[in-house]
């Protein structure tokens, strides 16, 4: 049976069809959930694409985690539901409570858009088990308001806990505390990851195909389960 | 707020009242021609929407009768799906696709208020595409500012470059490609020029007109606000009292965020087959929105201009109408479907509001609150404009310009003196790395980008299953322009050509921002006479036709006008992207070969303008046929797998192919001066019709006998070693080596020391 991954479209969602293409690659049925309709239409799990969620004109991912899906997909996150969030994603889910710390301006003060070798320092989540520890991927990056900060007691619980997922190599490319690129919940199923994968699973359009693992982590993950 | 407007019935009643036309921008004889249309004094309404629809921009004016060229000149072409004069040009390119593309100037407003001039400009050319029923895939952006170390460029380059990404990203628009040149003669004067590409089915084509009596006016988008006025704040100020808000901003704001929203809405409504005919609002807002749509269609329209919605209550109805409040467009919708329009819209949360209707008066007739203040044949407003056929005249100046030949300036006599030069001009700000620009730009979103800067052309994928896909180069070397306007205007055609061909793609159609100073000045009405001329010529002879354009005059400072800079865009097709060319030097142990003759030609090169601040002389010889030959050669070598890159010999000369190459993925080469050739001429000249490309040593013959089959001459120059370093020899007895990572430090250094 085909895992059904949920790609939530907020107003100003822009990588979700990239999001539901990476799916349909690793071999899953990308399923499109509306921001007004809250419920998950039974899917498997669900990812937060990146994009600029009612246009970011507050901090971002602020206005997005009052949508009526959350409501659903936050109960199902708390339940166990893997969850990836990717860039502005990452944000909502911040916001959202689900993933500790928040995401600020990059310290460069512009956009940036690079392709950004990133470490998979944790395969415990559904979303990276198909990595090995240590492993170098570089994947597109690109945002804004990127640079992720938190206590530096949260910092040191999520390392302790092993719950930094990747870290930036080479060049920290927004001023991220620890070189951080990517976080998950203690319980390890909901993942936060400013980098994009979705944009690095064909060799033709991507810089590698290194992003891939991400979705085929999570369709393997499912399918065992 | 209620004042009473000036009716048609006053107008009629007080025909002695004096009207401030002249503020406006009418001639005399343009206000004169209203009233003899209107057979009466015109309220201050319809001042207001003739003044911005006979501007310059609006009605090309001083252009059209020389336009028209490129209608006459067109070629034969079974391509072209829409031509010249609607939103944008549709193009065919095969499978049941099509692919629509256009370029627009935003340079005033963008040196006023670099940020939201570019972030607007990015959002007026996308409209134009939705308005066509295409999905923008991609933008590019050609932009020109003055010398790179003036203080004013950094006012300038960095709101602009955060405005397009400000705006872009925003929007999930991959940026693809464009051009940065710097040069004096735009300091006061920069050029912010947009493109944008969208794709559709055949089948879904939409055209802006107001069809069928009955159907009902949409406005929908963003509120109406006093953003972009503009003129019209001294209507409310002259002719009525002085009690209301008179000064206005000049420059559009924009609101990303509800531009994505109007595309998925507009796309949305369209593919539900709900709308009759739709218009983006962009320059003169609903006054060139409602006469264009009804001049297309039945004739008549009649508003309700109180109905639209405002940002701002206190807003006079001039205002309204001449308003370029960003964000918004205008659609056709028979009454029975508009329930269904309006709830794609409020899905989308988009804003829409019914203003009028479509009637066959053949008079656009506009209420406010019950009262007429428009009653106008809209054809006279939105398509009978003035016209004008401006003088023109060669300039005094050109001749002793020719004649200003750069055989006099100093070349280099040694390797040492050779070396440095390059190292120079790699790191001068024309040729110096642009990563500082884009990597402020999302190039990635929407999965579908193949190739981007600095690749020779933006390539995206438009269909997933069969890899069908579309290549876009925007190009000028407004120095060649100066020299010789009309072989500049083909030069700038040749080198957008060659580099969609470059990247293996059959160009297909061309469109233009044609970029001067002043119409009323004979010498600029010359130069664009020449360039519209020679690209009309060039597209004739070239067989692909232009789909549309874009003038922008007044590019000058004082009496100083700009380089006259007609940038084209060539957009071209490749069957299957996955076997697109790209420019980074292949695998080790390939062999590198010119394609093309190499002449001595530095008049109005990036040596001269480097090196020696120099420009005279004429431009490389433009050859076009040359031209079509190397094209179908880089095509055919891409379709058959023959080559594994290719870059087109242009600004910078063959060196700066080779630097390129070399830097894209870190891998050097070593290249032989052929015999009898003077390594600088080889070097550095910008003879144009040449690329440079890489294939396995054992397709070397194929290459070299397809390049004999369409009588392009080759020459085997070196080959790809992969070591550290750039070598080429001999040059004046030595072999010259540049490290790579000299190369790229020298070229990544120059943006963050000017722009921080």
């Amino acid at each position: 049976m085909t895992m059904r991954i949920g790609v939530v479209t907020f107003p100003g969602s822009l990588d979700d069809r990239d999001a539901a293409r990476a799916v349909r690659i690793a071999g899953g049925e990308a399923v499109a959930l509306w921001h007004g309709d809250a419920d998950l239409h039974g899917v498997d799990a669900v990812v937060l694409p990146g994009g600029f969620s009612y246009g970011d004109y507050l901090r971002c991912g602020a206005i997005a985690r009052f949508a009526p899906v959350m409501g659903p997909l936050v109960d199902a996150a708390n339940g166990g539901l893997p969850v990836l969030g990717i860039c502005n994603g990452f944000q909502v889910l911040c916001e959202s409570h689900l993933l500790p710390g928040a995401l600020v301006r990059n310290d460069s003060l512009h956009f940036v858009c690079r392709d950004q070798r990133l470490r998979i320092e944790s395969t415990t989540t559904p979303w990276t088990s198909e990595y090995t520890v240590g492993q170098e991927i570089v994947v597109p990056l690109k945002n804004g308001e990127g640079g992720y900060v938190a206590s530096e007691a949260v910092l040191d619980e999520l390392e302790g806990e092993g719950r930094v997922v990747a870290r930036y190599l080479e060049l920290n490319p927004n001023g991220s505390r620890r070189d951080i690129a990517g976080i998950s919940n203690a319980r390890g199923n909901v993942v936060g990851l400013m980098p994009h994968p979705e944009h690095a699973v064909e060799a033709l359009t991507g810089p590698t195909t290194d992003g891939l693992g991400f979705f085929t982590s999570i369709l393997k993950g499912l399918v065992e389960a | 707020m209620t004042r009473h407007p000036d009716t048609v019935a006053d107008a009629i009643a007080h025909p002695e009242r004096e009207q401030p036309y002249d503020q406006l921008g009418l001639k005399p004889n343009e206000y004169d021609d209203i009233r003899t249309i209107l057979g009466r004094r015109p309220t201050s309404a319809e001042l207001a929407m003739y003044s911005v629809m006979w501007s310059e921009h609006c009605s090309y004016k001083s252009s059209k009768v020389h336009l028209s060229q490129f209608g006459d000149k067109k070629p034969e072409t079974d391509k072209l799906l829409v031509g010249i004069g609607e939103n944008a040009g549709v193009v065919d390119v095969g499978q049941g696709w099509a692919v629509t593309f256009k370029v627009e100037s935003h340079n005033h407003p963008s040196y006023v208020e670099p940020y939201q001039g570019a972030a607007t400009g990015i959002g007026g050319i996308v409209r134009d595409i939705i308005s066509m029923g295409a999905r923008p895939v991609a933008v590019m952006d050609p932009l020109r500012f003055g010398a790179a170390d003036h203080p004013d460029t950094r006012r300038v380059l960095p709101g602009v470059v955060a405005g397009i990404g400000g705006y872009g990203n925003c929007l999930g628009l991959p940026n693809i490609g464009g051009e940065i040149v710097f040069d004096p003669c735009y300091q006061g004067n920069p050029l912010v020029n947009a493109l944008a590409v969208g794709i559709l089915r055949h089948g879904d084509i939409h055209l802006a007109s107001a069809k069928g009596v009955g159907n009902l006016v949409v406005l929908y988008g963003a509120k109406t606000g006093g953003d972009g006025i503009g003129g019209a704040s001294i209507l409310a100020s002259e002719t009525f009292d002085d009690g209301g808000p008179t000064k206005r901003p000049a420059v559009q704001v924009g609101d990303p965020f509800v531009e994505k929203l109007l595309i998925e809405c507009t796309l949305e409504v369209l593919h539900a087959g709900l709308v009759e005919g739709i218009q983006d609002l962009g320059a003169a807002g609903i006054s060139c929105a409602t006469s264009e749509l009804a001049s297309n269609g039945e004739g008549g329209m009649h508003v309700r201009l109180d109905a639209v919605p405002l940002r701002d209550a206190t807003l006079t109805p001039e205002e309204i109408l001449m308003s370029e409040s960003q964000e918004r467009m205008a659609a056709v919708v028979t009454p029975e479907k508009i329930d269904a329009f309006l709830a794609i819209c409020a899905k989308w949360d988009v804003t829409a509001d019914v203003i009028g209707e479509v009637t066959d008066t053949g008079r656009l007739i506009i209420e406010w609150h019950g009262d007429v203040i428009v009653d106008v044949p809209p054809r006279t407003v939105a398509h009978d404009g003035p016209v004008y056929n401006r003088p023109y005249a060669r300039p005094s100046w050109q001749d002793a310009l020719q004649a200003d030949v750069p055989d006099a300036l100093a070349r280099p006599t040694t390797a040492v003196e050779l070396h440095d030069t390059v190292l120079r001009m790699v790191g001068s700000p024309n040729l110096a790395s642009k990563t500082w620009v884009t990597q402020q730009y999302d190039r990635y979103v929407l999965g579908n980008t193949v190739l981007a800067q600095p690749e020779d052309a933006g390539v995206i994928r438009v269909d997933e299953t069969s890899g069908l896909g579309v290549a876009l180069s925007t190009d000028c070397n407004g120095r060649f322009a100066k020299l010789d306007p009309y072989n500049g205007a083909k030069l700038a055609l040749a080198e957008a050509y060659r580099n969609v061909a470059a990247t293996g793609a059959e160009p297909l159609a061309v469109t233009n921002c044609l970029n001067f100073g002043s119409p009323e000045d004979p010498d600029v009405m010359w130069q664009f006479e020449r360039a519209v001329t020679g690209l009309a010529d060039g597209c004739l002879e070239l067989g692909i036709p232009v789909t549309g354009g874009n003038v922008s005059f007044y590019n000058q400072t004082g009496d100083v006008a700009i380089h006259p800079t007609p940038v084209v865009g060539v957009l071209g097709v490749i069957d299957d992207v996955a076997l697109r060319t790209p420019i980074a030097f292949g695998e080790v142990g390939d062999v590198v070969l010119l394609l093309g003759t190499t002449r001595d030609e530095v008049a109005g090169s990036e040596w001269a303008h480097v090196v020696h601040s120099h420009l005279g002389g004429l431009p490389p010889v433009v050859d076009l046929e040359a031209e079509r030959q190397l094209a179908q050669v880089l095509v055919a070598a891409s379709r058959g797998s023959l080559v594994t890159a290719a870059h087109d010999v242009s600004d910078g000369g063959l060196v700066q192919v080779l630097v390129e190459m070399a830097l894209r993925h870190h891998v050097g080469a070593d290249i032989t001066v052929p015999e009898g050739v003077d390594a600088f001429v080889f070097l550095l000249a910008e003879a144009t019709a040449r690329a440079v490309v890489t294939c396995a040593v054992d397709r070397v013959d194929e290459v070299v006998a397809l390049a004999g089959a369409h009588g392009v001459p080759v020459e085997r120059i070196g080959e790809v070693t992969g070591t550290d370093e750039l070598r080429v020899g001999p040059t004046y007895g030595e072999t010259l080596a540049w490290g790579l990572h000299d190369l790229r430090t020298v070229a990544d250094a120059t943006f963050p020391a000017l722009f921080g």
